[in-house]
């Protein structure tokens, strides 16, 4: 019966061409330009750290002075240097890591002349473990490493590559600006989307090339990057150590068990509590603890642009959609005739509609394939954007069964309201008029 | 033209008519907020900077190993930099205008007493910050040459309370010097920063805008007799003629390589490629929006193609029997025309108030401003014209119907 329904409905598409391309191309048009989008949306509200995410989380303690207090205002999303330390040094957390954003200038073996500038992290030693970065050669440092200021380094795949033409670099010596390190691991590629654990360098930045011990780069003065937010004292002849009214820092934690998340909320008011109580705090305890998700959902990482050109693409869809039900009412409408001639000699009304329905699910794959090529180029244009984000709009296949799906589906829902009219059609009325 | 006869056969097609009138109306929702977006767009980046645009470069350097006396290579590039043929002006300044990455900015207060920050103004350091980028003194003057003080020492004066050597003078905006003190001169007057430090305004520039962040007020901007070296992350902005930018910015790179090979260079731009960078957005946002306004017009366009077609099909046989009592081929091409015109009414009626509702949504959501009742009208009368256009095939196939249809049987 199926194969008859698609001989019928193949011949009816066929009958008016012009009609039937224009329900096409509208549909195309409807899914391309949604699909585009909600492709971009998909890319950029994705998990950075599938199945890390809920156990990660960022602290935050408030220690300003009272000036410029505003009541209920939520606490800083930076840290200092102080804190940070202090927060080290108890350790509540499975793991923790304090870190800032900076740029060290590679010194290539090939010489000062070509020397470039490359983002670094300076952070602590459970970095690798707990966002899980995998090691293709040696391993991180430990936290005598951060104490005692050694000179090592981690450094990606990618520069390991450049610099001495094999991922199997541990050990070699790396020169930043003019100071030696000695490589102690080279990491797989890593990219995190968005850049949740450092969003001051832009949502979607690309990840760091070089990893130094904080406590090594701050010794040496290395140049720190990113937002910084001071109050009282700045930092001295780029000493960021003793920049006490300074907030530079991002600090991260993991906690397994909602035990711990339960505990350690607890711990943030008491830890609030005796630095008020030390006079380094002048303010109540406020402090939040906020998982990876919450993290970026807090932040407001998917721009506003991107949500609206989504609304707009939705909105663009439904009028493809409304274009479609009008124009499947008059081509069913039309074809009363032949659908009375049916119902006469005994088809039920379920089974033209179910006919009806056939047609229109062909109208959507065509509509689909349409829309699947209009999104392919819809998203080749949103990476030639200048935006950070752009060059991680692609195609999954998870996405492209989505297009066909979304275009089938909402041809099949445009064309339930004119296939149950056309149904609803009284043969014997229609055919005494032919 | 008698609209009875097109209403009631409207009212046998009810269901295909409003479909057609909500598509209409959701179109031109769309599309006039669409539009609106766009002209936000083009308006931000039409905002003027206030200084000489097209006559800037700006090189920015970064040092290998030990750097050197800050101040004292500092005036060595700049005189090295003077020495170029075309070059007008050279300074080392902190920050230009529309530009992204980091930005200098101050809290600012009208009294020491004051708890809160009145605003957060943009901070513009270096020596000769006026005649390099070219902004226009209303009134005052510009800062002596006695009167700069080394950015490292007043961080160190800072530091330790030493507050007698500080810069006591400011040049601010014009933005700036209305939103501060309205309908007063403000030359002579005197704001304060952080904890009560005192700036007497010795003049006021007509315009100069912040790097970014500028939703704290394009124009708040101030400058400060600071003196800056390459090292506190300044950068070279050396002034030109237009044609010259090319050429100087070789020569500059290559004097200040020579000068000394142990520094990379991090930023080597002409002004205008800078705001061209941080613009880029905007524009591709602006370019996004008017192809879906393209494709929402073609597909509205189609489907008023489409529907007429089926209906001037539908109606062939009433259209013969017209044409044979009598009626003019002009007759039945204004039928359809006039029933487009109706249809295309209710829509853009319905779409107004639709427009509206979206504009307050966004205006909550995305803080967009309301919607001009400009856009009303205008919307109003492109669409119209866009409807009849639509039509216009059909109908005049439709006028084209010989009344001889009427004798034939079906």
């Amino acid at each position: 019966m199926f194969g008859y329904y698609l001989d019928l409905a193949l011949r009816s598409l066929k009958r008016n061409r012009m009609l039937t391309a224009l329900m096409v191309l509208a549909i195309g048009l409807g899914i391309g330009a949604s699909m585009t989008m909600l492709t971009v949306l998909h890319v950029m509200t994705a998990d950075p750290v599938p199945g890390r995410s809920a156990r990660l989380f960022y602290p935050q303690v408030d220690p300003q002075p009272m000036e410029n207090y505003k009541k209920g205002e939520g606490p800083p999303d930076l840290w200092t240097w102080t804190d940070a330390m202090n927060l080290l040094h108890d350790g509540k957390g499975v793991r923790q890591a304090a870190m800032s954003g900076g740029q060290v200038t590679v010194v290539p073996p090939g010489g000062v002349t070509r020397a470039f500038n490359a983002h670094a992290r300076y952070t602590t030693a459970d970095f690798f473990a707990m966002f899980g970065l995998s090691f293709a050669d040696g391993g991180g440092w430990d936290a005598g490493d951060d104490g005692k200021r050694a000179r090592v380094a981690v450094i990606t795949r990618q520069l390991a590559d450049k610099l001495y033409g094999t991922p199997h670099a541990a050990g070699r010596t790396l020169r930043l600006g003019k100071y030696d390190f000695r490589v102690a691991g080279v990491v797989d590629d890593w990219h995190p989307v968005p850049h949740f654990y450092d969003l001051n360098m832009g949502d979607y930045a690309d990840p760091e090339q070089v990893y130094v011990p904080l406590g090594t780069a701050i010794g040496l003065k290395l140049s720190t990057m990113g937002s910084m937010s001071c109050w009282g004292d700045f930092p001295q002849d780029g000493d960021m150590a003793k920049a006490s009214g300074c907030m530079w820092m991002q600090y991260w934690v993991e906690l397994d068990t909602p035990a711990q998340v339960a505990a350690y909320r607890q711990y943030l008011v008491h830890y609030s509590e005796d630095q008020k109580q030390l006079g380094r705090f002048e303010r109540a305890p406020n402090t939040r603890l906020r998982d990876v998700m919450q993290w970026l959902d807090y932040n407001h990482v998917v721009p506003g642009s991107v949500q609206l050109q989504t609304l707009l693409a939705l909105g663009f869809l439904l009028v493809c959609l409304v274009n479609t039900v009008a124009l499947l009412l008059v081509k069913f409408l039309r074809r009363g005739g032949e659908l009375s001639v049916r119902r006469a000699m005994g088809a039920s009304r379920r089974s033209v509609f179910v006919q009806l329905l056939v047609e229109a699910a062909l109208v959507g794959l065509a509509g689909g394939v349409i829309g699947l090529l209009l999104s392919l180029f819809g998203l080749w244009v949103v990476r030639q954007q200048p935006t950070q984000y752009a060059g991680l709009a692609h195609l999954d296949t998870t996405m492209s069964a989505a297009t066909f799906a979304l275009a089938v589906c909402a041809t099949l829902l445009a064309a339930v309201f004119p296939a149950w009219r056309a149904c609803r059609l009284v043969p014997a009325r229609l055919l005494k008029t032919q | 033209m008698e609209l009875r006869p097109i209403l009631s056969t409207l009212r046998r097609h009810k269901i295909t008519a409003w479909l057609l009138v909500l598509e209409i109306a959701l179109t031109c929702a769309i599309v006039c907020n669409a539009v609106f977006m766009i002209g936000q767009r083009l308006e931000r980046m039409d905002l003027p900077s206030g200084i000489a645009e097209h006559e800037l470069v700006q090189i920015g350097l970064g040092h290998i190993g030990n750097s050197p006396d800050a101040i004292a290579q500092s005036q060595t590039d700049l005189a090295a930099l003077r020495q170029i043929p075309g070059v007008q002006q050279v300074a080392v300044i902190n920050q230009l205008p529309f530009s992204n990455g980091g930005s200098s900015n101050s809290g600012i207060r009208l009294s020491p007493e004051q708890q809160q920050d009145t605003l957060e103004a943009s901070t513009y350091y270096g020596e000769g910050v006026l005649p390099t980028l070219g902004l226009h003194l209303l009134e005052g003057r510009d800062f002596r040459h006695d009167e700069y003080a080394d950015f490292g020492t007043v961080i160190a004066d800072l530091r330790n309370g030493d507050l007698k050597n500080l810069p006591s003078t400011i040049i601010v905006t014009r933005a700036l010097a209305e939103r501060l003190w309205p309908g007063k001169d403000a030359l002579g007057q005197t704001l304060y920063v952080g904890k009560g430090l005192p700036f007497r305004v010795i003049g006021v520039v007509a315009d100069l805008a912040r790097p970014n962040n500028l939703n704290w007020g394009v124009g708040y901007s101030t400058v400060w007799p600071i003196r800056m070296t390459v090292a506190d992350g300044s950068s070279y902005v050396i002034r030109t003629a237009p044609q010259d930018r090319d050429a100087v910015l070789k020569a500059a790179v290559a004097a200040l390589k020579q000068l000394d090979p142990n520094r990379v260079v991090l930023v080597k731009r002409t002004y205008d490629e800078a705001r061209h960078a941080f613009f880029a957005n905007d524009r591709a946002m602006a370019g996004i929006l008017v192809g879906v306004i393209v494709a929402l017009l073609t597909v509205t366009v189609l489907g008023i193609v489409g529907l007429a077609s089926f209906w001037v099909g539908q109606r062939r046989r009433t259209i013969g029997v017209r044409r044979a009592l009598g009626a003019t081929r002009g007759d039945i091409l204004r039928y359809f025309q006039t029933e487009n015109f109706l249809l295309a009414s209710f829509g853009i009626v319905l779409g107004m108030a639709l427009a509206y509702g979206i504009n307050l949504f966004l205006m909550m959501h995305y803080e967009l401003p309301r919607l001009p009742g400009i856009y009303f009208p205008v919307g109003a009368l492109v669409l119209w014209a866009i409807g009849q256009l639509a039509v216009l095939g059909p109908a005049l196939r439709a006028a084209a119907v010989p009344p001889v249809v009427a004798t034939r049987a079906v």
